[in-house]
């Protein structure tokens, strides 16, 4: 990266190391801290959209619809998450391969499955067989995202579940005497008031969320703790420049300082919107809150 | 009728036209981490013997070939379900392997593995720690002959077993484990290799055989011109051919 870093060999110190930190394979550590950072901006709005919508589909008075809210939310959160990422994802990728494949190629007549091989036509293929690399890993991505959002999105339904639960049962009963529908004191009333149930809940799965990212690995996508163990691992002289003993260990101290760091400020943050959550609110820390007003 | 007829042979040539060139670019999937043959160069890109090796015979057979890694555990899972179209990660031909996927005619000759561990031990298979890393010939190897074996997903976590006094040794190709001998006054190659499976191939689906075939014509290509000899002792991979 810099000009004299063209003989590592010969550098000491301070600008070895500003030359070691900033090898191209350096650079992909530091892609991945915002893959991840990215990653969970993203998943976690969907998984908590995956929750409501789980959560009010298990509390809905149509029996399928609930059942289906139960199923899922008792599926999901039973299945050990190594097995459903290894397991789900390749099923949902054949799976969309496979819809594909039957509008794309409706004369293909070998069969899809030849013993172990999944086999579909070329067009069907996704992303397609000669797409650029990038397209690949944005889909690796699409599909990690995804597979985190229904994990976490089953953890968040039970935990709106029980939320929506709690809101006291005057409150409900206070909005039908007002003579609102059942869709009315659901969004008004409901809504509104269970978050600050279940926000002790939620924090907790945003904390395990922010630790879970090295499950991305398993789906191809490089994140940090691959990429901390693979610079940290010894390297010898001869396929490097920068050879080094085993510095796994600082690496993965720096892994511990970053997590610390995000776990901290996600404390703060909460902590943040739990105030404002409990304002005015039929609990003990709202009542607090008005008499310390 | 006739708009049915020629919508129908409009998708038939589509179909046709798209398998002609249904692998115009071939992904090469390895892992990345088992230097000399795949590791990840200082400018982040996969290096190495087999990288030397895929690009010539990607030449050879008129493919266009891209490099992806995957982590070892789920190479065969991934190769099966067309996430990339070969495996070529060091990987010897075993029959076991043989049962899910088809190999290509071997690239190096069934390489040595050997032990490595501290300098001055002695390795009694009967009551030896011996690390490995999981799905490996060498694995299975050292589970068959009764020492205790100590599996990890990487081949570095391997060494650092050795290291740090968990295993007793590790057994591996001998061409990965040279370097830390040569390096490190501690670690030294002891007892005596073994011999275990066919030499290492690249892994293809069973249902790809033309990409087998045309990889398998390039690999004798390559034998035959002496080239692959030339690459096979600058990376010092084991015996020629």
């Amino acid at each position: 990266m810099f000009s004299y870093c063209t003989d590592p060999a010969s550098l000491e110190g301070l600008t070895w190391l500003s030359c070691y930190l900033t090898t191209g394979k350096h650079m992909s550590i530091y892609w991945s801290v915002g893959t991840v950072l990215l990653l969970l901006a993203i998943t976690a709005p969907t998984a908590l959209l995956f929750g409501f919508g789980g959560a009010t589909a298990a509390r809905a008075p149509f029996a399928p619809l609930r059942w289906l809210g139960k199923g899922y939310i008792a599926i999901v959160r039973g299945v050990p998450d190594i097995a459903f990422f290894l397991f789900f994802v390749i099923a949902l990728d054949q799976f969309f391969e496979w819809i594909r494949h039957s509008v794309k190629c409706p004369d293909w007549d070998e069969p899809i499955r030849q013993g172990n091989d999944f086999v579909v036509c070329a067009e069907a293929k996704l992303p397609l067989g000669n797409a650029a690399q990038w397209v690949h890993e944005t889909y690796g991505f699409f599909l990690a995202v995804l597979t985190f959002a229904i994990v976490f999105g089953a953890f968040a339904a039970n935990v709106l579940f029980g939320a929506m639960k709690a809101v006291p049962r005057a409150q409900m009963e206070t909005a039908e005497a007002y003579g609102m529908t059942p869709r009315q004191s659901f969004w008004r009333i409901m809504v509104p008031q269970m978050w600050v149930y279940a926000l002790p809940g939620l924090s907790n799965l945003w904390m395990v969320l922010i630790k879970a990212t090295p499950l991305l690995f398993l789906l191809g996508v490089e994140d940090i703790v691959y990429w901390a163990r693979e610079l940290g691992g010894s390297k010898t002289a001869r396929f490097t420049d920068y050879p080094h003993g085993d510095w796994r260990m600082w690496y993965f101290f720096a892994l511990l300082v970053f997590y610390l760091l995000f776990t901290k400020v996600s404390e703060v943050v909460l902590d943040r919107i739990m105030k404002r959550l409990t304002h005015g609110q039929a609990t003990a820390g709202g009542e607090a809150q008005r008499k310390a007003a | 009728m006739k708009s049915i007829l020629l919508s129908t042979a409009l998708v038939a040539f589509g179909a046709g036209a798209a398998l002609a060139d249904g692998h115009s670019v071939v992904r090469m999937g390895t892992e990345g981490a088992y230097p000399p043959y795949n590791f990840i160069n200082d400018n982040g890109e996969v290096d190495g013997f087999e990288r030397e090796l895929g690009d010539e015979l990607c030449a050879r057979a008129e493919l266009t070939c891209e490099w992806v890694t995957n982590e070892w555990d789920s190479i065969i899972p991934n190769l099966v379900s067309g996430n990339y179209d070969t495996i070529i990660a060091g990987m010897s031909i075993t029959d076991e392997r043989k049962e899910q996927i088809d190999f290509t005619q071997n690239y190096t000759q069934p390489d040595p593995s050997a032990f490595l561990a501290m300098d001055g031990t002695m390795i009694d298979m009967g009551s030896a720690v011996i690390a490995a890393q999981t799905g490996t010939i060498q694995a299975s190897y050292v589970a068959e002959n009764g020492a205790t074996l100590l599996e990890f997903a990487t081949p570095d976590e391997t060494i650092a077993a050795v290291r740090n006094g968990e295993a007793d040794a590790v057994l591996a190709d001998s061409a990965f484990l040279a370097p830390f001998a040569e390096e490190s006054a501690e670690l030294a190659i002891v007892g005596e290799s073994v011999l275990i499976g066919g030499g290492v191939g690249m892994g293809i689906r069973k249902s790809d055989g033309e990409l087998r075939d045309k990889f398998d014509a390039a690999i004798q290509s390559m034998k035959d011109d002496g080239s692959l000899n030339e690459m096979i002792t600058k990376w010092e991979v084991g015996e020629l051919f």
